[in-house]
């Protein structure tokens, strides 16, 4: 059967995921997986491909980025609005339009809205998020998109931010071809987050995978993984499922939905929150044990991004899970040397001097 | 306050009244004048987990022994490569100990002699260790056959006739000095497979640092201990004692109040009151050879010798079963969280990393029970017959005129309580009165008032500058000298409602304080307080089902009073330093067993 254009998380079956890009695919993973993830559905490549094929947009792409050096910035800046430009007068093709808005609505009828539920639409890359080459950020996501002909502004936007300056240039210093390279993208339920975060599950300081680490903050995630406020810092004993240690810091701003509006907006966290800990000690712990299971259901360290929505009936929230994906940084290092067995790793343990250090 | 180094033993001077204590004491065993600058070049820390009061002269003995035992295996028997032993000096009514590192250049040959001797030892460790058994039963029933007969007033005519030729001071001299041999002997034995076993732990615990750098030892701990060992023996004897006796609704018989004598006859007479008493008669050997001190001091009350102490347990067990109080220790859940926890840390590692960890794992818990169990069999079984016997030497002596207290013969060093026999026996002898008091009255008087000023003033921590590396294995893992305890000592990590130690056993709570320093005051406790005290011993496990949490001033992650707590899931921290001196009994607390950290909330 021939790929559609779209393709719910939760229908995406195993052989799709090629279609989807690394974030759709992990996604469709882990709602088949049973995580609490936000519906959502994929536009696949075969949407992308059709873009491309549309008005020779492909051609004009492939012609802007004919020999570009690695590393000549100015050229990759020019190659980057040449492309832009071109997308941005080139339409969407009426097939891939009919099906993103048809899904749209149908997500929307689901969760009980009206061609106005907010999602995030976020790119999908098929190159991206493998455990060697880490993607994360050199494309475009949006946040609190709602209606469905701003659905499709932003699947364009995602669409050419494949040629943004940045990851025209990201591609050139690792030889990966740029055309080898196609998009999907994802649109999913936003989270109405009182508090979001990143986990990782090992330590990012020295990679001791026995520790899970957590960031978080007020509202949505998009304040962490920005880098723009100074997060809570949770480390939590992996196997005893106790936490270990808190920093609180002062977490000057939140992202957060304008009631009413039809997009986030930063503003100031109000002074007493600024230093209150966003996360009690049992929703670091119910954080830490979903990444747990995703680590487990995965085989390998994992980076996750997840949230809090406010929920009545619980006042520990609901936790989500936004984002999964490999570690990449700790992971590719080589094991540390192992300790040698019996006797002879026994000798070598009391030839270790235990250093006081006060 | 946070300092740099701890004091110097030069500028700790006695307390008022005790200026002469080092005349209590052997002359190798104190810090000299003329010897200052090596003195005060090495680090000392106070043994304050098996010695957390002043020992008397008599009892100076067993700090002698078991130091010196520890040693031995450890420079002399397995030529552990990079430790000799342990330094001991006394100061003040306390000891101070040292670790000896091992020349570097005889590292090498130290590692192939300890690969023989050790890997002879960790190879056929389970058939040593029943020899073991064997051995230790046997030294004991030696101990316990010792007689210490008062001389008579003629030497008995059988002898004369036999034609035998010595008198009666010959065998009760020898019986001094077997029981001193026998004592030396059991001391030996302690320490045979000890100083293997810590290498084990350390062995495992650095292999799990190594895996994962920031893995708590607490974690660590769970992996290896067991769950059924002699240890506990005493205190699961005495729940089944109260079953039982809940079971023949004999409970009424314990509450009516009147003595062991008079409780244990008044359950004789009821139905069932005989299948009860021949159960208690029946648990008492061995298991009433349990003390609630731990055994270092002559005055340490056995069960054995004060029933009124496992009967007040059994007593206290049944008023709990009959409130609906689950008593038992809570072994399912324990051994549960040890397998879920291996498993779990188990699923992190692979490959060879995998199967090291098992070998390492292995080992550590083959050495666990003989670590936990030689308590029993050495300080308490052991050494209870050993005071025993001393206080049956001192009842001869107090009988021919030395003394009017069996306790005063402990007042005296092992050497001068056989030149007091020698006094006797030459007076026997000769037929004139011995010395004896003129010379034994003013001296223990004096000693008497010494030992009580000594035990105003509670020992420092350590002494001098803090070393930059450790490598002796009993350092690191029963006494918990790391950086983190030396920094806590030192006044880091502390305000002055906050205490840094190890995070023993986890669990948090709050409760009122209750500091004791001796197992005398254990009957002190109230419900839901939380014990603190310079160490606690496996003999007060009948009150940890009643407490909220343990502090202490020392004892490493693998000491016994850290094992028990998390075998009792009892919420501890250990090695805080001085809390036992600084928290006041009513303060209200809160204790981390997780992070290891005790804050003075009120009071």
């Amino acid at each position: 059967m021939a790929l559609a254009h779209t393709v719910s998380f939760a229908a995406a079956s195993a052989e799709d995921e090629a279609d989807l890009g690394g974030k759709c695919a992990s996604l469709a993973r882990m709602v088949r997986g049973g995580a609490p993830v936000p519906p959502g559905f994929a536009v696949t490549t075969r949407a992308w491909h059709e873009m491309l094929a549309a008005n020779g947009l492909g051609a004009s792409v492939a012609e802007a980025l004919r020999e570009l050096a690695p590393g000549d910035v100015a050229a990759h800046d020019g190659a980057a609005r040449r492309i832009a430009a071109a997308f941005a007068a080139t339409p969407l093709p009426p097939a891939v339009a009919k099906a993103v808005t048809a899904a749209y609505r149908s997500l929307c009828e689901a969760e009980g809205a009206h061609d106005d539920l907010p999602v995030a639409v976020r790119s999908s890359a098929t190159a991206e998020d493998l455990p060697d080459a880490s993607f994360a950020g050199q494309q475009d996501t949006f946040l609190w998109v709602v209606g469905s002909a701003a659905v499709l502004a932003r699947l364009r936007d995602c669409w050419a931010s494949l040629y943004s300056a940045r990851a025209i240039g990201y591609r050139a210093d690792r030889g990966i071809a740029h055309l080898d390279v196609a998009m999907a993208v994802g649109v999913q339920k936003m989270v109405n987050a009182r508090t979001a975060g990143v986990a990782m599950t090992l330590d990012p300081c020295n990679g001791d995978r026995s520790r899970i680490a957590i960031d978080a903050s007020w509202g949505l995630g998009e304040a962490v993984v920005s880098g723009e406020v100074t997060p809570d810092h949770f480390v939590v004993d992996k196997v005893l499922r106790q936490v270990v240690s808190r920093t609180i810091s002062d977490k000057a701003v939140e992202v957060v939905a304008e009631p009413g509006a039809r997009r986030t907006v930063r503003r100031d966290v109000p002074p007493q929150r600024r230093r209150a800990p966003c996360l009690s000690d049992r929703q670091v712990v119910a954080v830490a044990a979903m990444a747990r299971q995703l680590e487990r259901a995965f085989g390998a360290p994992q980076d996750v991004e997840w949230a809090i929505e406010a929920c009545p009936a619980d006042p520990d929230g609901r936790l989500m899970l936004l984002q999964c994906r490999p570690e990449t940084v700790w992971s590719r290092r080589a094991a540390a040397q192992s300790a040698a067995p019996g006797l002879n790793g026994l000798v070598a343990n009391l030839l270790t001097p235990v250093r006081i250090q006060v | 306050m946070s300092q740099l180094r701890f004091p110097s033993p030069y500028e700790l001077s006695a307390p008022p009244g005790a200026e002469d204590w080092r005349s209590m004491y052997p002359y190798y065993l104190t810090f000299r004048d003329d010897l200052r600058s090596t003195e005060e070049a090495k680090f000392w820390f106070c043994d304050s987990q098996h010695w957390p009061r002043p020992f008397k002269p008599f009892e100076a003995m067993t700090v002698e022994f078991a130091v010196k035992c520890l040693g031995q295996y450890n420079t002399r028997h397995y030529l552990v490569p990079p430790a000799n032993g342990i330094e001991v000096r006394f100061h003040n009514g306390y000891c101070y100990l040292s670790p000896v590192a091992a020349p570097a250049q005889d590292i090498p040959k130290r590692v192939e002699l300890f690969m023989q001797r050790a890997g002879h030892y960790f190879g056929h460790w389970n058939a040593l260790v029943e020899n073991w058994r064997v051995k230790v039963r046997a030294n004991i029933e030696a101990m316990e056959a010792i007689r210490f007969d008062p001389l008579p007033e003629v030497v008995p005519m059988a002898w004369i006739e036999s034609g035998v030729g010595i008198d009666n001071t010959v065998p009760l001299l020898a019986a001094y000095d077997q029981a001193i041999a026998l004592c030396y002997r059991t001391w030996n034995y302690h320490f045979e497979f000890l100083n293997l076993g810590y290498a084990a732990y350390l062995d495992f615990f650095m292999f799990c640092k190594q895996s994962f750098p920031s893995i708590s030892d607490q974690l660590i701990a769970k992996m290896v201990q067991g769950v059924d060992v002699d240890l506990f023996r005493p205190d699961d004897e005495l729940k089944k004692l109260a079953r039982l006796a809940v079971e023949l609704d004999l409970g009424s018989a314990f509450s009516a109040g009147g003595g062991v004598d008079a409780t244990l006859a008044r359950i004789g007479t009821r139905p069932g009151g005989a299948r009860w008493l021949a159960a208690w008669e029946a648990a008492q050997d061995p298991w009433f050879n349990f003390t609630a001190g731990n055994g270092f001091y002559a005055d340490d009350k056995y069960w054995c010798e004060h029933l009124e102490i496992p009967l007040g347990y059994v007593v206290d067990y049944i008023v709990r079963i009959q409130k609906g109080e689950a008593i038992e220790r809570p072994v399912a859940a324990l051994s549960a969280e040890r397998e879920r926890v291996t498993q779990e840390v188990r699923e992190l590692l692979d490959g060879e990393a995998l199967a090291t960890f098992d070998g390492k794992l292995g080992l550590a818990r083959t050495v666990f029970p003989y670590v936990e169990d030689h308590n029993f069999y050495i300080e308490h079984w052991s050494m209870g017959v050993f005071w025993r016997k001393m206080r049956e030497l001192s009842a001869v002596l107090r009988d021919a005129g030395f003394w009017d207290d069996v306790g005063d013969l402990f007042y005296l060093g092992r050497n001068e309580v056989r030149d007091v026999l020698a006094d006797h026996c030459m007076a026997w002898a000769v037929g004139a009165p011995p010395i004896g008091r003129t010379h034994l009255d003013p001296l223990i008087a004096k000693r008497k008032a010494m030992m009580r000023s000594l035990a105003t003033q509670p020992p420092k921590p350590a002494l001098n500058t803090p070393p930059e590396v450790i490598t002796e294995p009993f350092t690191i893992m029963l006494w918990g000298i790391t950086s983190e305890s030396i920094g806590a000592w030192l006044g880091r990590d502390s305000g002055e409602n906050r205490l840094k130690g190890m995070a023993a056993s986890p669990g948090l709570v709050e409760g009122l304080a209750r500091v004791i320093r001796s197992a005398d005051q254990l009957s002190e406790v109230q419900p839901g307080e939380i014990l603190v005290a310079p160490v606690t011993a496996p003999s007060w496990a009948p009150v940890f089902g009643k407490i909220a949490a343990t502090v202490t001033d020392i004892g490493g992650m693998m000491s016994h009073a850290s094992i028990v707590c998390r075998e009792y899931g009892l919420p501890a921290v250990t090695g805080t330093g001085n809390a036992s001196s600084t928290i006041r009994t009513g303060q209200r607390l809160r204790v981390d067993g997780n992070a290891g950290t005790v804050e003075v909330l009120a009071g």
